[in-house]
Formats: structure tokens, C-alpha cells, sequence
């Protein structure tokens, strides 16, 4: 009995650590990210482009250039979801269709990023002769981020009550219409927060822009969606493996893979509250 | 008349959202189309049986190679060594949060584990390179630390989420009965985890461990960055190795537009999406048979 009992706490003990292991994992990430990366940190390095082959000054280009592109990811694969989802939640009847698109769903979201970076630059930069440009990459992105877009709108149509839809029907309402103005207003913030993931996502992606248009090193500031672009994860494998100066710039890696983690982690925290704000909401509209 | 037209309307927006959603379909034939249509050329003019020698140097002077080999097997090796670090601290961290964890550590093991996950490859690869590096070439005396373990470690970190959460979710669901049947025939808290809910939820955490899998084999960053990127075939987990994604990434920017190169990374990315095709598929059909017993 004793033996069981010892048994039970060792095992226990073996899980906590498996636990406390992954909680340390993400804190030393963070710790050393965040303590050598605030130390290059100033208003200076987020507004200036880099200057002396890339030894000194900031990371601006990179920075714009990567809102730039997950603005168009987000233009692109937002709509695409929503309409994917509304036909999956709304129209869809069960059946040998939507178990395929489920399926496909599923699969795209497990097909490796440097193939949508292959299927990118066969599609968009060739046969649509985008070229590298921010528009390339931006499509490509879409296209990886479109699984979890769909997946994060129905999650959103989902919370939404059947007798919403159904009041609307008995008043005589076409479909649309009941979904127009009984669904989509109270699915929105779902929506939206899972559209931030995406934004989240796309900014942190590196394999797939690599080839559809990411630059070394651009001196202006692109002028159309056709331009080339720097950003901040190009920018940090750059500086980490490509530049002739690894030492030197070592700071200002750091600095940028703060910028990078920040800006991704605000993304995610901003969708989570939204979604904690209007789950609230919903609940006591009940 | 009102009434077809109002009928017609709402028919043609039914067909709008219903295109869209067969677009996932579309999209996923059109990756696998495009990737065979570029990757065919260099099959025909070279043959399959190149792709299937060991050495890829299609930039050699002397002769010029294509063989997948080390590659697939460097890519195996890595993956396999990394979900040998991530499955058994993957399993135990989702035990521990669905059996053990009292709710204020759940409270703060969630969001950290939500928050991992959404750490950019190339961020985890940089850390390889200014952290993991030094520190293996110091332990095993080696002169530099990027090899294939340094990338095992990183892929391990990757794919750590996705065991977690998926296998989380295939614990808690396994109904409240069996561990309460376990417990009233005097079996303590541990002997009911370990024979009776793990045994119910292995379904689920086959699943999770294969989709941890995909993610590993079809990562590119941070085995790019981390993994020192030597064109042969690997004989020791702390030899530098270089992947499948690695060589597509190192290699297409360099390669002229057309050049039996070109085709040939295609070729690799074929065959890179269907393995992670075929192990997704896998999980899915193992995940969807471990729900319907759930019913």
C-alpha cells in the first residue's frame, strides 16, 4: 500500500515537471529575448531604416513592410473564411460535400509553409505576373492563413442561437436576410478577433515570403503593391545567418526579434479580449 | 414575380457562398497540381531515377546530382528526434493538465502553451543559432552547435503545443465513468491514469503525436537557421544535416527561372507534400475513429 501511494507521488511529480519544463521553455524565450533585445530598443530604431550595411539605425522598412503585407493577407483571406464559413454553418447540408471541404480544410492547414512559398511563386509571382512584389507575398500568405480564418468564423457563427435565425424565417425573411441582419451582426467579433489571429500568424511567417518578395535590403520605402519589401522576420534570419557581420549585429537582431515577438503577442492578446469582451456580453444579453 | 425574383436572389447568393466554400477543395487540388506541373519537367529530362539516388549537388562542376536520399533521411532523423524530446513532455504536460494540475496552475499553463505556440519560427530558429548552439558545441566539444540535435530541440519546442492540446483534449474527454469505475475497485489516482484513461485516449493521442509530426517535417526556419545545412548523407545526430524545406529554401532563390534546377526543388516539394498529406490524413482518420467511439 505504501508502495502504491509512493509510486502515485513520484509519477505525479514526473507530470509537474513535464508541466514546469514548458512553462520554463516560454519564460527563458522571453527573458532572453526581452532583456538583450530592450537594451538596443529606442523611438529611434522602430522609425529609421537601417543605415552602414545594415550595422547601425533601425528597422523601420521592416516593420512597414510587414503590416503592409499582413494587411493585404488579412484583406484577402477575411472575406474568403467568412464566406466559407457562413456556407459551412449556414447553407451546408451534411453530406459527402462538406466532409471533402472539411478535410480540405483540415489538410491545408497542415501543408508546410515553404509549399505555399513553392505554390506562390508558381501562381501569383509567375503565372499571374505579379512578380516579387508585396502583393505575392500578401496572396500567399492569405492562402495559408485561409484554414484558420474559416475555422475562426464558424467558431464565431456557431455561438450565435438558432432562434435568432429562426425568428427571422417565421417573419417571412429570405435566408440572406435572416442571416444578414440576425447572424452576421452578433458573429462580427468573432470574427474579427479570429482575423487578428490571422494578422498574428501572417506576421510571424518567413518560408513563404522568402521567395515572394521579401528584399535584403530595400533603400525607399515601397510606392505601389508591386514593390519589393523588407520584413522583420526576413529581416531577423538576415541578420542571424546571411549578413557578413554576425557579431556586430547581433544587438540589433535581438532588438528586431523583440519587435517581432511583441507585435505578435499584442495581436494575439488584443483578439483574446475582444472575444472574452463580446463572449461576456452575449451571455448576459441571454 | 416579386416572389421568384426575391427566390432567384436568394438562390444566387446561396451558389456565391457555396462556390466559396469549395474553395478549400480548389486550393488544395491547385497545390498538388502546380507542385506535380513544375516538378514534372525535371522528372521527364532527368528521370524518377535520379530522385531516388542518395547525393543532391545539381550546382556541380563534375556531375551533376539529384538524389533525394539524405535529405529525406535528414529530415526523418530530425523529426524523429525531436518528437523523442517533445512526445513524452507533450503527454506528461497534458496529463498533468487534465488529471493533476490544481485550476490556478491550468489558469497559467493554458495561456503559456497558447502563447508558445504563436512564437515565429524564425524567432525559436535565432535562439538555435545565439543560445542552443553554443551551449551543445560546449557540452559535446564540438566547434560549432549546428547540427541536426540543435534542430531536434527547436522542432521539439514547435510541435510541443500541438501534442498538448490535441492530446489534452482526447484525456479530458474520456468519460468521468471509467475513472470513477477505476477508482471504486481501489486503484489509486496514478494506476487509473496510466491503465485506464491514457489506454481510452490513445486514439486521440496517436493523432496528436502524428500532427505534431507534420508540423516537424514540414517546419523550414528554424531547421534552416539551426541545423548547419551540410549536403551529405548523416550518419550522427550531431552532424550538421540539411532538410528537405532547407534545401528548397536555400536553393530557389539562386536558381534561374525554368533550369532543370528550378524543376527539380518543385520535385521536393512534391514529395514533401505528400508526406505531410499522408501523415495528416493519418491523424485525421485516426482522430475521426476515436470520436465516433467517443459517441
Amino acid at each position: 500500500m505504501i508502495n502504491k501511494s509512493v509510486t502515485e507521488k513520484i509519477g505525479f511529480a514526473v507530470l509537474a515537471f513535464c508541466g514546469l519544463l514548458v512553462v520554463l521553455t516560454l519564460f527563458g524565450i522571453l527573458w532572453d529575448i526581452g532583456y538583450n533585445g530592450a537594451a538596443v530598443l529606442s523611438w529611434e530604431f522602430l522609425t529609421q531604416p537601417p543605415r552602414e550595411g545594415m550595422t547601425l539605425g533601425g528597422i523601420f522598412p521592416a516593420l512597414l513592410g510587414t503590416l503592409l503585407v499582413s494587411l493585404i493577407t488579412v484583406l484577402f483571406s477575411v472575406p474568403l473564411g467568412m464566406f466559407s464559413a457562413i456556407y459551412l454553418n449556414e447553407y451546408a447540408r451534411q453530406g459527402r460535400l462538406v466532409r471533402m471541404i472539411r478535410l480540405s480544410i483540415r489538410n491545408l492547414s497542415g501543408v508546410p509553409s515553404i509549399v505555399y512559398g513553392l505554390f506562390g511563386v508558381a501562381l501569383f509571382v509567375r503565372i499571374f505576373y505579379f512578380g516579387a512584389s508585396i502583393l505575392s507575398a500578401g496572396l500567399t500568405l492569405g492562402l495559408l492563413t485561409l484554414p484558420w480564418t474559416i475555422t475562426a468564423s464558424e467558431e464565431a457563427l456557431k455561438t450565435v442561437p438558432k432562434s435568432y435565425r429562426d425568428g427571422s424565417l417565421a417573419l417571412g425573411a429570405t435566408k440572406w436576410q435572416a442571416i444578414r441582419t440576425n447572424v452576421l451582426p452578433y458573429a462580427i467579433p468573432g470574427m474579427l478577433s479570429g482575423a487578428i489571429l490571422g494578422l498574428a500568424r501572417a506576421a510571424g511567417e518567413t518560408a513563404p515570403i522568402l521567395f515572394t518578395g521579401a528584399a535584403f535590403f530595400i533603400p525607399d520605402l515601397p510606392r505601389t503593391l508591386l514593390d519589393q519589401f523588407m520584413a522583420l522576420p526576413y529581416h531577423l534570419y538576415i541578420l542571424s545567418t546571411q549578413h557578413q557581420d554576425i557579431a556586430t549585429v547581433r544587438p540589433i537582431a535581438y532588438g528586431t526579434a523583440l519587435v517581432l515577438i511583441a507585435l505578435v503577442l499584442c495581436l494575439n492578446m488584443v483578439a483574446v479580449l475582444i472575444r472574452y469582451h463580446y463572449r461576456k456580453k452575449a451571455r448576459m444579453a441571454q | 414575380m416579386i416572389r421568384n425574383w426575391r427566390q432567384f436572389q436568394d438562390a444566387s447568393i446561396h451558389r456565391f457562398f457555396q462556390f466559396n466554400g469549395v474553395l478549400s477543395i480548389l486550393i488544395l487540388l491547385g497545390i498538388f497540381f502546380i507542385l506535380f506541373k513544375d516538378g514534372l519537367p525535371a522528372l521527364q529530362q532527368l528521370g524518377v531515377g535520379t530522385f531516388i539516388q542518395m547525393i543532391w549537388n545539381p550546382t556541380s562542376f563534375v556531375q551533376e546530382t539529384y538524389g533525394m536520399g539524405a535529405m529525406i533521411i535528414s529530415t526523418l532523423m530530425v523529426t524523429f528526434l525531436a518528437l523523442l524530446i517533445a512526445v513524452p513532455v507533450g503527454l506528461g504536460c497534458a496529463a498533468y493538465l487534465s488529471e493533476v494540475a490544481p485550476n490556478w496552475v491550468r489558469e497559467i499553463l493554458k495561456p503559456v502553451i497558447e502563447i508558445l505556440a504563436g512564437i515565429p519560427s524564425v524567432v525559436l530558429g535565432f535562439l538555435g543559432i545565439v543560445i542552443i548552439g553554443p551551449w551543445i558545441a560546449r557540452v559535446f566539444h564540438l566547434p560549432n552547435g549546428l547540427n541536426a540535435l540543435n534542430g531536434a530541440i527547436l522542432l521539439a519546442v514547435m510541435s510541443l503545443p500541438t501534442i498538448i492540446s490535441i492530446s489534452e483534449d482526447a484525456i479530458s474527454s474520456v468519460p468521468r465513468a471509467y475513472k470513477e469505475a477505476s477508482l471504486a475497485l481501489g486503484a489509486s489516482k496514478w494506476q487509473t491514469l496510466i491503465r485506464v484513461i491514457v489506454p481510452s485516449a490513445l486514439s486521440g493521442i496517436i493523432a496528436s503525436v502524428m500532427l505534431g509530426m507534420g508540423r516537424a517535417i514540414g517546419e523550414t526556419m528554424t531547421v534552416l537557421m539551426a541545423t548547419g545545412n551540410a549536403l551529405k548523407t548523416p550518419t550522427h545526430i550531431l552532424e550538421a544535416v540539411r532538410t528537405m524545406t532547407a534545401t528548397i529554401a536555400i536553393e530557389l532563390g539562386e536558381v534561374p527561372f525554368g533550369s532543370e534546377h528550378y524543376h527539380g526543388l518543385f520535385v521536393i516539394g512534391f514529395v514533401l507534400f505528400v508526406m505531410t498529406f499522408l501523415v495528416n490524413l493519418v491523424a485525421d482518420i485516426v482522430l475521426a475513429k476515436y470520436q465516433e467511439v467517443e459517441r
